[in-house]
């Protein structure tokens, strides 16, 4: 097996960096708590999805280019808390790149390097067990990107179960939407609103005091949604969890 | 027609209609994954069978040159129709030159598209469905809500009043009661029909072979009993030998209903010969374009390998919530986002690749693996390449080409935007936002950025 990588970058995402900022620092502390040193490019923005999802591929592209510059000049593993931004800089800026094949060479080399949180945790560092502690009901919401882009099932799933005390509900329809989709909850609100009410009648059924996920984007759509119920469940990046567990 | 967010509304405003679908379509689901877990090479047949369809694919003119010639020399007539029209035409004009009056139907997706019924009916044909649902969707007049189970959108409650007002029966809501009156009219209508039409699952290349599936035997019986044999088939529907069709029947009716295979599996390779029991006199194919020749040569091309087995739209989260009717055109779900506007054009379809929020669900339960959200994305590319983006979004959009791509541009921007933000909130959150944003908080509030942002607090952090 390779050596374990000592250094990261942290490609913290736009949502984490304007919205939910703990996300970040509790991803940190994780990584320095497991020996890995943590840089965070201070050029980052984010990594073009609203527009390429939007099918704006030349706006995208920009946006794109400078992501690819900045992270290819180190040569250390991408960290992203996302799945779904994951997803898009490992394999979305392939479809954004197919007619350059430079940019479509240097994507192809960021992509070998990137990893969402969960996936590097179990998958490079092989870690499954934290030794955090924390009494919660947790509703595991699995982000579609994450799921079904990077196939990352089981991963979060393994660290969840390794945190004591901590009991996992069963939601029903688990693997389905949550109706985030970006643009698509603004653009296509009604069906959004729909899919969110499914969503959140199943966890609320489930019993669950707390939604973990591993994507900043799901969690605010959920949190924006129980807030306007009124509900008292909490919202937590997997991170979260587990920092909070090892306090 | 109504514009396509207003059909949404309209569907999101029944609650009937989301309980009926969720319940169905969860259902279905949950059949599927237990089917194909029952199939012993399941990845490999799907791989296989997708292989299949994409290599016929890439020479689907010199395909559809073979498979012409071997159903001639199968005895089966053989017409091109370029669109809907020319399709209905040329069945039309076959019913009147072997003088046929009475038409029964098999459950047939080409044929809603090419709306045949009306035209039959407008050239002075009788025209009976006689699929279950098909034939309930024609006593409602209306048009099927999902390509395998056409009237998914009712419950049983729903039919029994339609068939009570449309053919004048007593009231009932028992599935037995119901097939039972079906039946007496069908079988009537099956002994007397002259003319039996049928769509077309698999068109086999190397023998000149129609291949039909169903449930119910009504497409045998339309296939076997009237004088004359129509199929109408889309013409991308051809797999090039029996091995194929074998993957293809393994996968079709797992994904779609749960069932390792249909009822019935309708091998047709042309009309009654000297010492047959039975059989059509007279059988005819007719080859549909209308519009998947534009398909093919695009970047959506590859959604001409798809086999129609449902599997996308009962996954769909968006499909669950809206049903098949807000989609506007024959094909709902994940598979008429893409194919609607393939082949209608983009103009009036654009709405449709928007409506998802890309979650893959279609492509993981898709037989054939077709990368569906690859296919919306396109859509919605070709969309704005087109100049279809209404300004606004355009105009944003490009802004966060030119800002996001600018670090000190992008945190000036968040900085500043995060303080009008912070102005439209009370205790943090956001109740209603103006614009497009509206959008969001009509149903969930929107958490307001924080004051310090992630990169501020990892300053903060590395000095302490």
């Amino acid at each position: 097996m390779k050596e374990k990588p000592r250094k990261v970058q942290l490609f913290h995402t736009c949502i984490v960096n304007e919205v939910y900022p703990e996300v970040g620092i509790s991803v940190a502390t994780i990584l320095e708590r497991l020996g890995v040193e943590v840089e965070v490019p201070t050029s980052q923005t984010c990594c073009g999805q609203p527009a390429f999802n939007a099918g704006f591929h030349d706006d995208a592209r920009k946006v794109a280019r400078h992501t690819v510059d900045l992270l290819l000049k180190s040569g250390d593993p991408v960290l992203i808390p996302s799945g779904s931004c994951c997803d898009m800089i490992s394999h979305q800026y392939h479809m954004l790149f197919e007619n350059d094949a430079e940019y479509l060479k240097k994507s192809h080399e960021l992509s070998e390097r990137c990893y969402e949180f969960s996936q590097f945790l179990v998958d490079v560092l092989g870690i499954t067990d934290l030794g955090a502690r924390i009494n919660a009901k947790v509703a595991y919401h699995p982000s579609c990107h994450l799921l079904r882009g990077l196939g990352v099932r089981t991963q979060p799933k393994t660290l969840l179960e390794g945190v004591g005390h901590l009991e996992c509900a069963t939601v029903k329809d688990q693997e389905e939407c949550c109706g985030f989709g970006g643009m698509f909850s603004v653009k296509n609100s009604g069906i959004s609103g729909g899919m969110l009410e499914n969503k959140l009648k199943n966890i609320q059924a489930s019993g669950a005091n707390t939604i973990v996920s591993c994507d900043m984007g799901c969690l605010m759509h959920l949190e924006g949604g129980l807030k306007r119920r009124g509900s008292d469940i909490n919202v937590k990046h997997i991170s979260q969890i587990l920092a909070e567990g090892l306090s | 027609m109504a514009h396509f967010l207003d059909r949404v509304e309209t569907a999101l405003r029944d609650e009937h209609l989301r309980d009926a679908m969720l319940a169905a379509t969860r259902d279905l689901a949950s059949r599927r994954v237990n089917a194909l877990a029952n199939l012993e090479n399941a990845d490999m047949i799907r791989d296989l069978a997708r292989q299949a369809k994409m290599t016929m694919l890439r020479d689907l003119a010199g395909n559809l040159e073979t498979f012409e010639r071997n159903l001639k020399r199968n005895g089966i007539h053989v017409h091109w129709a370029r669109d809907g029209k020319e399709a209905n035409r040329i069945v039309i004009e076959i019913a009147k030159a072997a003088k046929c009056k009475r038409a029964v139907k098999s459950k047939s997706m080409a044929t809603e598209e090419t709306h045949l019924n009306h035209a039959l009916i407008d050239a002075g044909l009788d025209v009976l469905e006689t699929d279950l649902g098909e034939y309930i969707v024609q006593l409602a007049d209306t048009t099927p809500s999902h390509i395998i189970l056409p009237i998914i959108h009712m419950t049983r409650g729903d039919i029994g009043q339609i068939v009570h007002e449309k053919i004048s029966v007593p009231y009932t809501d028992d599935p037995e009661k119901l097939t039972k009156i079906a039946r007496a009219k069908l079988r009537e209508a099956f002994l007397s029909a002259d003319l039996g039409i049928s769509g077309c699952n698999f068109g086999v290349i190397d023998t000149g072979t129609i291949c039909l599936v169903s449930n119910e035997g009504n497409a045998r019986l339309c296939t076997t009993l009237p004088r004359v044999h129509v199929a109408v088939m889309g013409i991308e529907k051809l797999v090039p030998s029996l091995a194929e069709f074998d993957w293809m029947i393994k996968i079709l009716a797992r994904s779609a209903t749960g069932q390792k295979i249909t009822t019935y599996t309708s091998v047709i390779s042309g009309p009654r010969r000297a010492g047959d029991h039975d059989g059509p006199e007279e059988m005819h194919v007719v080859l549909l374009d209308n519009g998947r020749v534009n398909i093919l040569g695009g970047e959506i091309a590859e959604i001409l390998g798809c086999i129609r087995c449902g599997a996308c739209l009962n996954a769909c989260p968006v499909y669950r919530n809206i049903g098949g009717h807000a989609y506007g055109d024959t094909y709902p779900g994940p598979i008429g986002a893409i194919v609607t506007p393939g082949l209608r054009g983009m103009k009036d379809w654009k709405e449709l690749p928007d409506a998802s929020s890309l979650c893959g669900a279609c492509r993981d339960v898709c037989p054939v693996r077709l990368d569906i959200p690859r296919m919306l994305l396109k859509l919605r590319q070709t969309g704005v390449e087109e100049g279809r983006a209404p300004a606004s979004i355009k105009w944003m959009m490009k802004g966060f080409g030119i800002v996001v791509s600018r670090p000190w541009l992008y945190r000036l921007s968040a900085r500043w935007g995060g303080r009008v933000a912070r102005l439209l909130a009370s205790r943090g959150w956001i109740h209603k936002l103006p614009g497009l944003g509206g959008g969001w908080t009509r149903s969930r509030d929107m958490r307001a950025p924080a004051a310090k942002s992630f990169q501020q607090l990892w300053k903060e952090r590395k000095r302490a």
